[in-house]
């Protein structure tokens, strides 16, 4: 019996070793270029040793029984009537529920970090004049949030383009630039169908709603060139509609905004 | 409460066709509106497998080259339709319920055997004329989800085919659902207590609540967006002042339970296989009724974790995740007990035990990515993505569809009399486990790495992962032709099986095979220990 409880403990021990080598070492994801980015790897490396753990147990358990337990040829009859054990049933209840309440308690501070759960309708400058109610994405700012630099983009989606309107320059631009290090806030629009805004770097995704304006603010953090993908699927060029959001140093950047600023007209 | 049986009756019956014809006739007998259910639907799993591998064969490359774009479109909206309402609900549900249930509660028919008919002849037409659709204008190209104001704008014959064809398939459902509940609870054999059914009344209990609570909000949904598609109605059209989010809750309150529908039922049916094959009773009885109904009741609530980013107000972000996350507990459990029921067994290694032990790691591991995406930061960056094709892969293929094939390998005999070759059912169990994990697994890298769904052409560095994907569904196609070759030898030249072949102690072993048209010759036994292996009882034999 002492003997079967230390193999038990050794391959518990060995699972959970496994999982957090994989889990420590294994990368999935893409490159990290915005302030959610790390935070939503945080989240993702735990969930993924949580997940190897129950994945890996599982899967012995069952090849386990199938070797440990197959009938030999020359066996007849059945298995042991043991129609069930309360408490072992009640373990295996409470402590899913646990793991279960603590990630989410976990997300929840992640996504709060993330910016999620702060008003974004609140200190929008669009917001001031305009009673329609805005639905929000991911709120996240960078760490000198009273920055009046704030670049706000007005962004509208239609079959099978991102158009990106720059209301301080007066002009519209098919690639995103931004510069690196500053919160950008988006107001975004759909012209037809929904569409959505994905930036696999920068781990933000929000769908782009016609008749109902999202926001979305974010703040890369790696100088770059990423995709904008949209992930809705909005039409037979669905696959193509992509851009190109640039990252830059702060001087590039208002080296290509003065390119493009229209004059403003004096009537 | 035992039908009595009337003598004109059994005259109709005598002039029912005989043979393979009757099941092309309008049959009454619930095992073969069962069979009907269940060939009807592989033929439609046919026809949807050879659309998913014309979509896996375009994504083989990176550019948009093997068929038109619209045309990839129509291809991935049949392909999710038809595999759903078609294939995957109508089988677990109607097939095995149809065939299993009256003899799990010991009656000689369904509830309504002419409702149940019905039910089943509203497939076939619709599910054509789903087809079908295809050739007048092209069918439906805004996915299965049919999201205005997408599904407005694209060609409206299609739309309006698909429409009505799944109206006709879930009033199918629903009728289903109708029947199930009634037979289980009122025509139980006298003497029979709930607490005493198998496990796989529970499960189509559950799922009949689901079914006649949430499809009706679908059907409803469905024909508010074929107004706004036909009589220029605004209820979900944004440019006549529509809220095109009303609509995404409205869908998703249906299809969310619609996983529970796809997927209870499987539980139920793996509660039955396992045991048997294990020679063991089926651990924690108590515990699995009570998560079956712990997951209708959550699985009503979870449905807005399908819109985290359609722009849901935060709250309503957490409350979703907390409950979404939840329904792991109950699940859990589940699985946890059917290790516990293969834990100490003599278990036979044969293709329905292989099939379902597929289905636990599957499963498990569709379950984990589920609980992953159901939290909102995760969900943010992974939703709509490869990533979420591969989770519900896992649970839809990984963990119901390999339950059907442990199904039909393991009723098989009771059915047709006859034995399933069972080197051929490892070999095909063998490739479609390999193919499909193969298919599925290098999915969910794609997706986190920025490839979204639904897409016809993706970034060439994907180009080796999707090719990998596109070897793994090449397999999961080449597995059904040892299956097919399997069924139709084993009809025509099977081993003799015996009424019980598997020594198992359910009711439906307890009468011939295949059975009588009254299941019985005499009185329906009275079955008070489905599972109960080990003891006396089952020395006696």
């Amino acid at each position: 019996m002492l003997n079967k409880n230390i193999y038990l403990i050794l391959i518990i021990s060995l699972v959970f070793a496994i999982s957090f080598w994989i889990g420590f070492n294994v990368n999935l994801l893409p490159a990290e270029a915005s302030i959610n980015a790390p935070i939503y790897d945080e989240l993702f490396k735990i969930l993924f040793i949580i997940g190897l753990i129950i994945f890996i147990g599982m899967t012995i358990a069952v090849i386990y029984s199938l070797f440990k337990f197959r009938k030999r040829n020359d066996q007849i009859g059945d298995g042991i009537a043991l129609e069930g054990n309360l408490s072992l049933e009640i373990v295996w209840t409470i402590i899913p529920s646990i793991i279960v309440l603590l990630i989410g308690l976990y997300s929840y501070n992640i996504y709060d970090r993330m910016g999620g759960m702060k008003e974004l309708n609140h200190n929008h400058e669009m917001m001031s004049s305009n009673t329609e109610k805005i639905w929000a994405g991911i709120s996240q700012t960078s760490d000198n949030e009273m920055s009046i630099n704030n670049l706000s983009i007005e962004v509208s989606a239609m079959q099978f383009a991102f158009l990106f309107n720059y209301p301080k320059g007066n002009f519209i631009s098919g690639e995103l630039h931004v510069p690196v290090d500053q919160k950008v806030s988006m107001k975004m629009e759909s012209k037809d169908v929904i569409h959505a805004f994905w930036v696999p770097e920068f781990r933000i995704k929000q769908d782009i709603i016609p008749g109902q304006p999202t926001i979305l603010n974010f703040t890369p953090t790696k100088v770059g060139k990423y995709p904008i993908i949209c992930a809705e699927l909005c039409g037979p060029y669905h696959g193509g509609m992509r851009a190109s959001i640039i990252v830059e140093e702060e001087s590039e950047y208002n080296e290509w905004f003065n390119k493009n600023k229209k004059p403003e007209v004096n009537l | 409460m035992t039908i009595s049986i009337d003598p004109q009756k059994t005259n109709n019956e005598s002039l029912q066709p005989k043979g393979w014809l009757k099941y092309f006739s309008f049959s009454l007998d619930h095992k073969v509106i069962g069979i009907q259910y269940l060939v009807c639907g592989f033929l439609f799993y046919l026809i949807g497998g050879t659309l998913a591998s014309a979509i896996r064969i375009e994504l083989a490359s990176p550019m948009s080259d093997f068929m038109p774009r619209d045309v990839y479109n129509q291809v991935l909206t049949l392909h999710g339709t038809i595999m759903i309402f078609l294939w995957i609900v109508p089988v677990v549900n109607g097939a095995f319920g149809n065939y299993l249930i009256p003899f799990y509660v010991g009656a000689r028919d369904m509830a309504f055997p002419r409702l149940n008919a019905v039910a089943f002849w509203l497939i076939p037409p619709s599910g054509l004329m789903l087809v079908a659709s295809y050739f007048v204008e092209g069918a439906a190209q805004a996915g299965w989800t049919a999201y205005p104001p997408l599904s407005i704008t694209t060609p409206q014959s299609g739309q309006i085919i698909w429409i009505l064809s799944v109206l006709l398939l879930g009033g199918s459902s629903i009728f289903g659902g109708i029947n199930f509940i009634a037979t289980i609870i009122k025509l139980r054999r006298p003497g029979l207590k709930l607490m005493q059914l198998p496990m796989y009344c529970w499960a189509m209990l559950g799922t009949s609540l689901l079914v006649v609570l949430s499809t009706p909000v679908l059907a409803g949904t469905l024909i508010l967006l074929s107004f706004d598609i036909v009589a220029n109605t605004g209820f979900f059209n944004p440019v006549l002042g529509g809220n095109v989010v009303v609509y995404q809750h409205l869908f998703w309150f249906y299809s969310h339970p619609a996983v529970y529908i796809m997927v209870l039922p499987a539980f139920g049916l793996v509660s039955e296989i396992l045991p048997v094959h294990a020679r063991k009773p089926l651990f924690g009885y108590t515990t699995m009724v009570f998560s079956i109904m712990g997951i209708v009741v959550l699985g009503l609530v979870v449905w807005a974790h399908h819109m985290f980013t359609s722009g849901t107000p935060p709250w309503m972000r957490l409350f979703f995740t907390i409950a979404t996350a939840f329904i792991a507990v109950p699940t859990g459990i589940k699985f946890f007990n059917w290790v516990a029921t293969l834990w100490g067994g003599k278990i036979s290694i044969n293709s329905a035990m292989l099939f379902s032990c597929g289905f636990i790691i599957n499963f498990v591991f569709g379950g984990i990515t589920g609980v992953a995406l159901a939290q909102v930061p995760f969900d943010i960056h992974v939703h709509d993505t490869y990533f979420v094709v591969a989770h519900f892969h896992y649970i839809v293929y990984g963990g119901t569809v390999f339950i059907i094939f442990s199904s039909i390998y393991h009723w098989f005999p009771k059915v047709t009399g006859k034995m399933l070759n069972e080197k051929l059912g490892i070999l095909h169990f063998i490739i479609t486990f390999i193919g499909f994990n193969l298919c599925f697994a290098p999915q969910h890298w794609l997706g986190l790495n920025g490839m979204p769904r639904r897409v016809a052409e993706y970034d060439p560095q994907f180009q080796f992962v999707n090719q990998i994907s596109s070897l793994g569904a090449l397999l999961m196609a080449i597995s059904t032709i040892p299956f097919l070759i399997n069924v139709f030898l084993s009809v025509r030249n099977g081993k003799y099986a015996g009424d019980n072949p598997w020594n198992a102690l359910t009711p439906e072993w307890l009468t011939s095979s295949p059975p009588p048209v009254e299941n019985w010759e005499g009185e329906a036994p009275l079955v008070e220990e489905p599972y109960g292996y080990g003891k006396e009882i089952t020395e006696q034999k």
